[in-house]
C-alpha cells in the first residue's frame, strides 16, 4: 500500500517561497523590536543631550543627583557582594547536599523573580514600618530599617536574591564527581580540591551573576519606592531621583541622569555575556 | 552533561552553613510574607470591603488585562524572535539579540521617560498623535505599550534556550519526510516549545502583574482609568490608606506564589534555564 | 533510483570537507560510504538528500539533475545517526508521519504503519513515545519512518553508531535482509570497515573529502588502490624495504613480486601485507621470534618481532595446523604470500628501509 504521489511543484517555487517567509519572519521580528526597543531608547537619549552637552552636564553633576548616582552605586555593591557570598552558598546547599525541604527552599529562592518589586517593598514595611513592633523597636534605639539606607539594601537582597543562586546552579550541577574523586586519590584534601577543581568553573558563574545583581539594583524602582522613604541625599536613589525630576517637570534633566544609568547598564551588559559565557564553556 | 554528583549529608561546620543559609532565606523572605499576612488577617473585613471596591476591582482587571496581552504579542514576537535568531544568519543578527535583552537592562523609570519623550503631548510624536486624535500617553495604549516593552525578552530567551537545545535534526527529517514548512513549525518544533512556552508565560506574566515604575511615569496612574494593581498600592499608600495597600500586596503575592508553582518545574531540570 | 554525483565541493569556512567527489550508484545497489570520522562522507549524504547545498558540483537523482530542488521534494528516506525521532509523537505517529503530511487517509497510514512496524519486528509498539524505547528498537523505528512514503532512495548516516556491538550486528542483517527485500538504492555511511563490507554490494572509501577508491568489498581489500584504503581496511603489517630485483626484502624475509611496486630498484617503498597472507612455522633457524599467541574468538593472533627488531603478526584459523609448537619464545619461518607495496611519498615518511645487507637464511616455501 503506498502513499499518494507527492505533488510536483515546480523545484525554483518551492526554495523561493520558504526564502521569503523566513525573509518577512526577519523583518517583522526586526521592525517590532525596532520599535518597541529603539526608538524610544533612542529619544531618551536624544532629549537627554537636545539641551546641549553643558545643560546634560550641569543636571548631572547637580548635588542631589550626585548623591543619588552614588548611593545606587554604593548600594548596589553591597548587595552584590552579599548576594554573591549568600547566593553561592544557597546554590551549594540546594545541589550538593541531600537535604529535606529542598524544593521548598528553591521555591523561595525564585519567588522575587514572580513578585511585584513593589510589593517586595510592602513586604519589608509590613515588617520594620514604624508602626509594626520591630520597627518600634529600633526607633527606641535611634535605628530604623525603613525609610533608612538598611531598608534599602534589604529591599535590593530580596530582588536580587536569584541571580547569584541561578547562575551557579548549573554549574554545579555539571560538575564531575570523577574529578574531584581524581584529586583524592592524588592525595589532595578538601582545600586544595576546591581550590584547584571546584573553584575554577565556580568563579565565572559566580562572577557573572554578581554583576547582574549590581546592575539590577542600580536599575530597581519598585522596592526602594516603597520602602526606601525617598529622602534626598539620604535614602533616595537615582532611578527614583528621576522620576522626582521628571514629575518636578524638568523631562531634560531626568533625561540626562538617566544616561548615566543607561551608560552603566549598556557597558555591564557585554561584561555580563562575557563572564555567562566563560561560565558556560567550561562546561561539557 | 556530566551527571549530577551525589549528594551527601552536611558534615560539622557545613551544617553552620545550612543554618546560615536557612535563616538568611527565611528572614528575607519568609518573615516579611509572614508579617504582611498578619497585618491583613489583623483587618480581615477591612481589606476584604477596600479589595472588593470599584476602583481596586478595576485596577485589578486592567492589571490582568494588561498581563494578557502581552503574552499574546510577546508571545508571537518570542516564537517568531527565537526561530529567527536562532536559526537564521544575517547581518545585524547580534545587533538585534543586543536589543531584546535591554528592557532587562533598563530601569523602568527611564522606560516610561523614554515612551513619554516619544508619544506624551510635548514629545517627539506628540504633535502627530494629537493631529490623528489618538492619545498614548497617560491613556490604555501607553500602558500596553510600556507592558509589552518590559516583558519583551521573556518568552524570546526561554525559547530560544530550548530551541539551541533541540537542534535541528527533528525538522531536517520532517523535511525528508516532504512535510513544507509550515507542516514541520506546526507538527514538529511547536510541540517540542511546549515546556518553554509555558515558563516563557509564566515569566511574562509575573513580569506583566509586577510593572510599576514605567506604568507610573507613563499612565500617571489615573484611578478609573489608567490605574493597575501596582499603582493602586502606590496610591493607597501615598493616601496612607494602608489597608487597601496591604491587601491588594498580598493579592499579587498570592497570584506570585500560583505562577511559582508553574516556575518550579524548571528547577527539575539542572542545566536547562 | 539511480544516483549521479558529479565533482562535489563543499567548504565549511576555509575548509573544504568534500573537494570534488563524483560516484554513481545504480539502481537497487546498497552501497556504502567508508573513512575515517569527519572525513566528508555524511556531508556527501547530506548534499544528495537536500540538507546541505554544495558549493559546486552536481547530484543527479533518476536522470534529474536536483541541485535545486529542496529536500522535501526528492522523495529521499534519511536515517539519522541520533535517530531525530519527534519526541512527542507515538511510534505510530513518527512512522505515519512522511503519509500524514503528503495527505494519506487515516485508513492508509494506519495501515501501512502496521505493515511497517511488522517488518521490523515492532509490533505492538504503535503507543510508545521514543523515550521509552531502547536503541535498537528507535533505529527501527527510525528506518521504518523512512521507508514509510515509500522513498526511491534511503539514504543512513551512521545508523549504527549510537547502539552497541550486538545489536549492531543484529541491525546490519537486519538491514540487509530489508534491502534484498525491497531494493531500494541506498546509501550509507560509516566509519567501521567491518559493516560496511557486511552489508554493502559496493564500498567507496572516503578521506578528507576525497574518493580514494570504489569497488566491491573483496577488490578493495585484495587491490587496494593507495595506501591509506590497505591501511584502513582490515588489519596489516606496514614494512618500509628497498625494491630489489622486482621484490623487496625486509631482515631477510623475501617477498613475492609485490603489486603496485613495479618500480626502479632501489626505490623505498613501504610494504603492506594483510594478516592472512602470512605464514608462520616453528624453525629453530628462523629470522624471527614469537612474542605472544592471542586466542581471539574463531581466530589466533600471533605476535612476533624480526631479529631486526620489527614487528610483524598473523592471523590463523583457531585449529590450523601451522599453529602446531608455537608458543611465545619459539623462533619461527616466516613466508608472504600476497603484500602490495608503494613507493614512499615525501620526505616524512622515508624510514630507513629495513632490508638488512647481511645474508640471512630467506624462507624456503613449504
Amino acid at each position: 500500500m503506498s502513499a499518494p504521489a507527492p505533488s510536483a511543484a515546480p523545484a525554483r517555487r518551492v526554495a523561493l517561497s520558504d526564502h521569503a517567509v523566513a525573509l518577512l519572519l526577519r523583518g517583522g521580528f526586526g521592525a517590532y523590536v525596532t520599535v518597541l526597543v529603539a526608538l524610544p531608547l533612542l529619544t531618551l537619549v536624544y532629549r537627554g543631550l537636545a539641551d546641549g552637552p553643558a545643560a546634560a552636564w550641569a543636571a548631572i553633576t547637580a548635588p542631589a543627583a550626585v548623591a543619588a548616582l552614588k548611593l545606587s552605586i554604593g548600594t548596589g555593591l553591597v548587595a552584590a557582594l552579599v548576594n554573591g557570598l549568600a547566593g553561592t552558598a544557597i546554590a551549594w546547599v540546594l545541589v550538593r547536599w541531600d537535604l529535606p525541604g529542598r524544593r521548598l527552599l528553591s521555591a523561595l529562592v525564585d519567588l522575587p523573580l514572580a513578585i511585584p518589586t513593589l510589593v517586595a517593598g510592602i513586604l519589608l514595611l509590613a515588617l520594620f514600618g514604624p508602626q509594626t513592633p520591630i520597627g518600634g523597636a529600633l526607633a527606641e534605639h535611634d535605628l530604623a530599617v525603613a525609610y533608612a539606607r538598611p531598608g534599602i539594601v534589604l529591599a535590593l537582597l530580596f530582588v536580587t536574591l536569584p541571580f547569584v543562586v541561578r547562575a551557579v546552579e548549573p554549574v554545579l550541577h555539571e560538575l564531575d564527581p570523577a574529578e574531584e574523586e581524581a584529586a583524592t586519590t592524588l592525595g589532595a584534601g578538601r582545600w586544595l580540591t576546591f581550590r584547584h577543581v571546584l573553584l575554577p568553573p565556580l568563579l565565572p558563574a559566580v562572577a557573572a551573576g554578581t554583576v547582574q545583581v549590581f546592575a539590577r539594583s542600580v536599575a530597581e524602582f519598585g522596592s526602594l519606592a516603597a520602602v526606601s522613604g525617598n529622602i534626598p541625599f539620604q535614602t533616595l536613589t537615582a532611578p527614583v531621583y528621576i522620576l522626582g525630576e521628571v514629575e518636578g517637570g524638568s523631562p531634560g534633566s531626568a533625561a540626562a541622569v538617566s544616561l548615566v544609568l543607561l551608560a552603566v547598564a549598556l557597558a555591564l551588559q557585554p561584561l555580563s555575556h562575557a563572564l555567562a559565557r566563560a561560565a558556560g564553556s567550561r562546561r561539557g | 552533561m556530566a551527571s549530577a554528583p551525589g549528594r551527601s549529608r552536611p558534615v560539622g561546620a557545613a551544617w553552620l552553613v545550612v543554618a546560615a543559609v536557612a535563616l538568611y532565606v527565611g528572614g528575607l523572605l519568609v518573615v516579611p510574607l509572614l508579617a504582611l499576612t498578619r497585618a491583613v488577617l489583623a483587618d480581615l473585613p477591612g481589606v476584604a470591603s477596600a479589595l472588593t471596591a470599584a476602583d481596586a476591582l478595576r485596577a485589578l482587571a486592567l492589571s490582568v488585562g494588561l498581563a494578557a496581552i502581552s503574552l499574546v504579542l510577546n508571545g508571537v514576537a518570542g516564537v517568531t524572535g527565537a526561530l529567527v535568531l536562532t536559526r537564521q544568519r544575517f547581518l545585524g543578527r547580534r545587533l538585534l539579540d543586543a536589543l531584546v535583552d535591554l528592557p532587562l537592562a533598563v530601569s523602568p523609570v527611564m522606560t516610561g521617560l523614554a515612551f513619554l519623550l516619544l508619544f506624551g503631548r510635548n514629545g517627539l510624536l506628540g504633535p502627530v498623535l494629537q493631529s490623528l486624535g489618538v492619545k498614548i500617553a497617560f491613556a490604555l495604549p501607553g500602558l500596553v505599550i510600556a507592558t509589552v516593552f518590559v516583558t519583551l525578552p521573556f518568552m524570546l530567551r526561554e525559547l530560544a534556550l530550548v530551541l539551541e537545545e533541540l537542534g535541528t535534526s527533528e525538522e531536517d527529517a520532517a523535511s525528508t519526510l516532504g512535510a513544507s514548512a509550515w507542516q514541520t513549525f506546526w507538527l514538529v518544533t511547536l510541540p517540542n516549545l511546549r515546556e518553554g512556552l509555558t515558563l516563557g508565560a509564566t515569566l511574562t506574566v509575573a513580569r506583566a502583574l509586577g510593572e510599576f515604575g514605567a506604568v507610573l511615569v507613563l499612565g500617571g496612574a489615573i484611578t478609573g482609568r489608567t490605574d493597575t494593581a501596582t499603582t493602586f498600592i502606590h496610591n493607597a499608600m501615598e493616601e496612607r490608606h494602608t489597608t487597601s495597600a496591604y491587601g491588594m500586596a498580598l493579592v499579587l503575592a498570592a497570584a506570585a506564589a500560583a505562577l511559582l508553582l508553574l516556575l518550579q518545574r524548571r528547577s527539575q531540570m539542572p542545566g536547562v534555564k | 533510483m539511480g544516483i549521479r554525483v558529479q565533482n562535489l565541493v563543499k567548504n565549511f569556512g576555509p575548509n573544504r570537507v568534500v573537494d570534488d567527489v563524483s560516484f554513481e550508484v545504480r539502481p537497487g545497489e546498497l552501497v556504502a560510504l567508508l573513512g575515517p570520522s569527519g572525513g566528508g562522507k555524511s556531508t556527501v549524504l547530506r548534499i544528495i538528500a537536500g540538507l546541505e547545498q554544495a558549493d559546486g558540483g552536481e547530484v543527479w537523482l533518476d536522470g534529474r539533475r536536483v541541485d535545486a530542488v529542496h529536500a522535501r521534494e526528492r522523495q529521499v528516506g534519511f536515517v539519522f545517526q541520533h535517530y531525530a525521532l519527534f519526541r512527542h509523537m507515538t511510534v505510530a505517529g513518527n512512522v505515519a508521519f512522511g503519509l500524514r503530511v503528503q495527505g494519506a487517509t487515516a485508513q492508509d497510514q494506519t495501515a501501512r504503519v502496521k505493515h511497517l512496524l511488522g517488518l521490523m519486528g515492532l509490533a505492538g509498539l504503535e503507543d510508545r513515545l521514543p523515550a521509552q524505547l531502547s536503541g535498537g528498537q528507535r533505529q527501527r523505528v527510525a528506518l521504518a519512518r523512512a521507508l514509510a512514503p515509500a522513498p526511491k532512495l534511503l539514504l543512513l548516516d551512521e545508523p549504527f553508531g549510537a547502539v552497541d556491538a550486538k545489536v549492531r550486528e543484529e541491525l546490519r542483517r537486519w538491514l540487509r535482509k530489508l534491502h534484498d527485500e525491497v531494493h531500494t538504492t541506498s546509501i550509507f555511511v560509516t566509519h567501521d570497515q567491518e559493516e560496511a563490507f557486511a552489508v554493502s554490494d559496493r564500498v567507496m572509501v572516503i578521506r578528507q573529502g576525497r574518493l580514494e577508491q570504489a569497488g566491491a568489498p573483496m577488490e578493495i581489500l585484495d587491490h587496494p588502490a593507495t595506501e591509506f584504503v590497505a591501511r584502513f581496511v582490515g588489519e596489516v603489517n606496514v614494512f618500509d624495504a628497498t625494491m630489489h630485483a622486482g621484490t623487496a626484502r625486509v631482515a631477510g624475509v623475501t617477498f613475492p613480486p609485490c603489486e603496485g611496486a613495479e618500480g626502479v630498484d632501489g626505490t623505498p617503498v613501504r610494504v603492506i601485507v594483510r594478516a592472512y597472507d602470512l605464514k608462520f612455522w616453528k624453525d629453530d633457524a628462523g629470522v624471527a621470534r614469537v612474542d605472544r599467541v592471542l586466542p581471539i574468538g574463531d581466530r589466533v593472533r600471533v605476535e612476533a618481532t624480526l631479529d631486526d627488531g620489527a614487528p610483524l603478526f598473523a592471523q590463523f584459523p583457531r585449529r590450523s595446523s601451522l599453529l602446531t609448537g608455537i608458543h611465545a619464545g619459539t623462533r619461527i619461518a616466516v613466508e608472504v604470500t600476497h603484500a602490495r607495496a608503494w613507493p614512499i611519498e615525501g620526505a616524512s615518511h622515508a624510514g630507513a628501509p629495513i632490508a638488512t645487507t647481511s645474508e640471512v637464511r630467506s624462507a624456503a616455501p613449504r
